[in-house]
């Protein structure tokens, strides 16, 4: 009996772990029908997305610089979800971080990099936590599905990124030659990310990102405002009911949300390679989706900080590998868009299946504790004896047929 | 200024308010069919997009907009069935699963039309149809009554589903299943097949509003909606789930929409300046959904996944 019950609380166990997995899974073959359907080796293919994302020493420093905006974007999702708020703002907020943190970078000119660092850092933080707590704020006082007020702010953010850097944040020298290409002067050199591991283009935001994974891990798990965040996502009445601030909680939830990806935002622009801010037009031309793409690796690091780590990685390799794959067999590396959407769908399709996998295991520990109790209890305890006859409780007599024949 | 407010200038406009809220009006319509049922499908936009590159492949290709037309609606019914199932049969988490869904089709419109179309090749655009007699009305004629005929099929296909909504039985089912689908089912109503109905009804009316889009507009390129299908869903909050009322969300965005335009093409806005008025109808969005929020309910069960005996 109670072998049994581990066997199926460890498989159980097991089985929820390998459902993400499974998911990716998957999602490659899907991939990889796809690209047979556009006459396109997957072999070759898959190869050559393996080697551009983690063959070589260029190709992982590639991938690390990749993650590191997925996993800011991915904590910040985390934190918002774990409250349960459907933050799909982070494109919007990742724009408003890095226009914060140019110009934070603007007026301050030539301060030292002690100062100037953290400053424009803060800056972008601010920057995406406005961004963040609209939409919370909405959410919480005026009942506006946070999903739709997202999205919507997303538009905003790239018309304002346009407006400001064709018109007030334009480079002096474009105005003069007349091209009037869209994008800062070269910010100042105290603003850069100092590189790191005596590469030309290794700086330090990934390991921003991380220290921020385990900031939003403690602050989640180890903090009061962490505890009152989880609890308003499970249960908002109970939280109401103990006393906890709900709707605070929730703009709360959203500043931090947005602080993270504001911060992505920042990290890119002061850790391009032209130290400048540039738009195409598009969100996408500055963020390059990572404010979607983080969703993703945030639900496939199960909603949690430092498993968002490791899957930011893999999706950053996807997204480099996604290049090779173009350059090799000549398939748009828009694909790898289409199966991070493939994914997104199979994580949050099979999420009923996993939570159900996971209630059998705690059932199952459940039992086997209870079944462990009784038997001790037994050994311990003697059996009660059995009641005197004719003292049985009343509820009993409503069983008894005799009973009912009587009231006919 | 004044120079703005020419017959000319004012009759674009107006006519070009209309043309562009088509695709918003014929996706919004389909989406307040899910909702009414309970499910948010948020995919919307993935699904345009799919069913434009369809539509404009088709047109391409066979050189007839009615097929392209056609191509949007079987992309439509297919995407809207595997919404279907996910958000109904596999319960996923509607807001999640939709950005999925939008990825998928951000992705794989973009990849089919780079693969198989590569630089962007202008198609036949939809035929005008001038409605007799009413056409010749000065000013009314040239804003009303001379457009392709998809655009009297969207305005036309309002009072149809206010009609299922409201006065056929399976509107009642629909909204059954959208307020209280444990007492709708345990009258016998399946909530599952009304909900599978209704998705896909938007799936399909997301797949022909992509695809008007698309000969509309006679291109192709890559985020060819640039977050259209989100406004639709905006604006069935927007119409408080009517399909009137989505339809005069939809007329408001088409209007500020073509007045940005004439507006900049007029030069009355300096080119700087146009990118802050492109941000009105996002952030009029948004001001109405704390409107209607303020006053309306939406289907109480919108979001919820239904299992039976909970």
């Amino acid at each position: 009996m109670t072998s049994a019950g581990a066997n199926l609380r460890s498989r159980s166990k097991y089985l929820a772990y390998l459902v993400p997995l499974a998911a990716v899974f998957v999602a490659l073959l899907i991939a990889a029908i796809m690209l047979v359907v556009l006459d396109a080796s997957p072999v070759e293919g898959f190869q050559a997305m393996f080697e551009g994302a983690f063959g070589s020493g260029d190709a992982l420093i590639a991938t690390v610089l990749k993650a590191t905006p997925l996993l800011f974007v991915g904590v910040g999702i985390t934190i918002a979800f774990r409250a349960n708020v459907i933050n799909i703002g982070g494109e919007g907020q990742m724009v408003l971080g890095g226009l914060f943190a140019t110009m934070a970078a603007l007026l301050l000119g030539d301060l030292p990099a002690v100062i100037m660092l953290p400053a424009v850092i803060i800056a972008g933080m601010l920057g995406g936590a406005i961004w963040g707590a609209i939409p919370g704020f909405l959410k919480a006082y005026y009942r506006v599905s946070e999903i739709l007020s997202t999205i919507m702010l997303n538009i905003v953010a790239v018309q304002l990124m346009n407006y400001l850097l064709r018109g007030p944040l334009l480079d002096p020298a474009e105005i003069e030659r007349g091209t009037r290409i869209p994008q800062t002067e070269r910010l100042p050199e105290t603003a850069d990310l100092p590189l790191i591991l005596n590469s030309d283009r290794f700086h330090i935001g990934p390991l921003l990102a991380v220290l921020a994974a385990i900031a939003a891990y403690i602050l989640l798990w180890r903090t009061p405002l962490g505890y009152r965040l989880r609890a308003v996502g499970q249960n908002v009445d109970a939280s109401r009911y103990a006393g906890i601030p709900v709707k605070r909680t929730i703009v709360t939830a959203m500043m931090l949300s947005g602080a993270m990806c504001g911060l992505a935002g920042a990290v890119l622009v002061f850790g391009s390679e032209s130290h400048r801010m540039v738009t195409d037009g598009s969100t996408a031309g500055f963020t390059g989706s990572a404010g979607f793409n983080g969703i993703v690796a945030a639900l496939f690091g199960a909603l949690h900080p430092l498993w968002t780590i490791p899957a930011s990685f893999l999706f950053g390799g996807l997204l480099v590998g996604g290049n090779a794959l173009q350059r090799a067999v000549q398939v748009p590396s828009a694909l790898i868009l289409a199966i991070n959407g493939i994914v997104v769908v199979l994580v949050v399709s099979t999420d009923r299946y996993k939570k159900l996998l996971q209630n059998r295991a705690t059932e199952a520990e459940t039992a086997a504790a209870l079944a462990r109790q009784e038997e001790i209890e037994q050994a311990i305890i003697p059996d009660e004896p059995p009641p005197p006859p004719g003292t049985a409780a009343r509820p009993d007599d409503f069983g008894d047929p005799d009973y009912l024949q009587d009231e006919q | 200024m004044s120079t703005f407010f020419t017959e000319a200038v004012i009759i674009a406009t107006v006519a070009g308010a209309i043309r562009l809220s088509v695709p918003l009006l014929l996706a919004a319509l389909g989406e307040t069919f899910g909702q009414r049922s309970g499910v948010l499908n948020l995919g919307v936009d993935g699904i345009m997009l799919l069913g434009a590159f369809s539509g404009y492949y088709t047109v391409l290709k066979t050189g007839n907009v009615w097929y392209g037309l056609l191509a949007g609606v079987a992309l439509g019914i297919v995407m809207g069935l595997i919404s279907a199932v996910i958000a109904v049969s596999l319960q996923a988490e509607q807001g999640i699963a939709g950005i999925g869904v939008f990825l998928f089709g951000l992705g794989m419109s973009d990849l089919l039309f780079q693969r198989l179309v590569g630089t962007p090749v202008p198609i036949t655009k939809f035929p005008k149809l001038a409605i007799p007699l009413l056409s010749d009305i000065p000013w009314i004629g040239e804003m009303f009554f001379n457009h392709s005929a998809v655009v009297y099929m969207a305005f036309l296909a309002v009072p149809v589903a206010t009609f299922i909504i409201n006065r056929t039985t399976f509107g009642m089912n629909i909204r059954a299943v959208g307020q209280n689908p444990g007492a709708a089912d345990s009258l016998g109503v399946s909530v599952t097949a009304v909900r599978y109905a209704t998705v896909t009804i938007g799936g399909t009316m997301a797949g022909i509003a992509g695809a008007a889009l698309a000969i509309d507009l006679g291109i192709f390129q890559q985020n060819l909606t640039n977050a259209m299908g989100f406004v639709a869903i905006a604006l069935v909050y927007f119409g408080a789930w009517r399909p009137i009322g989505v339809m005069l969300g939809a007329l408001l965005f088409g209007f500020v929409n073509s007045l940005v335009l004439q507006l900049k093409t007029v030069g009355v806005i300096p080119q700087d300046w146009s990118d802050i008025a492109a941000m009105a109808p996002a952030i009029i969005t948004i001001l109405a959904l704390v409107f209607v929020a303020s006053r309306f309910r939406p289907p109480a069960a919108l979001t919820k996944p239904f299992t039976r005996g909970t």
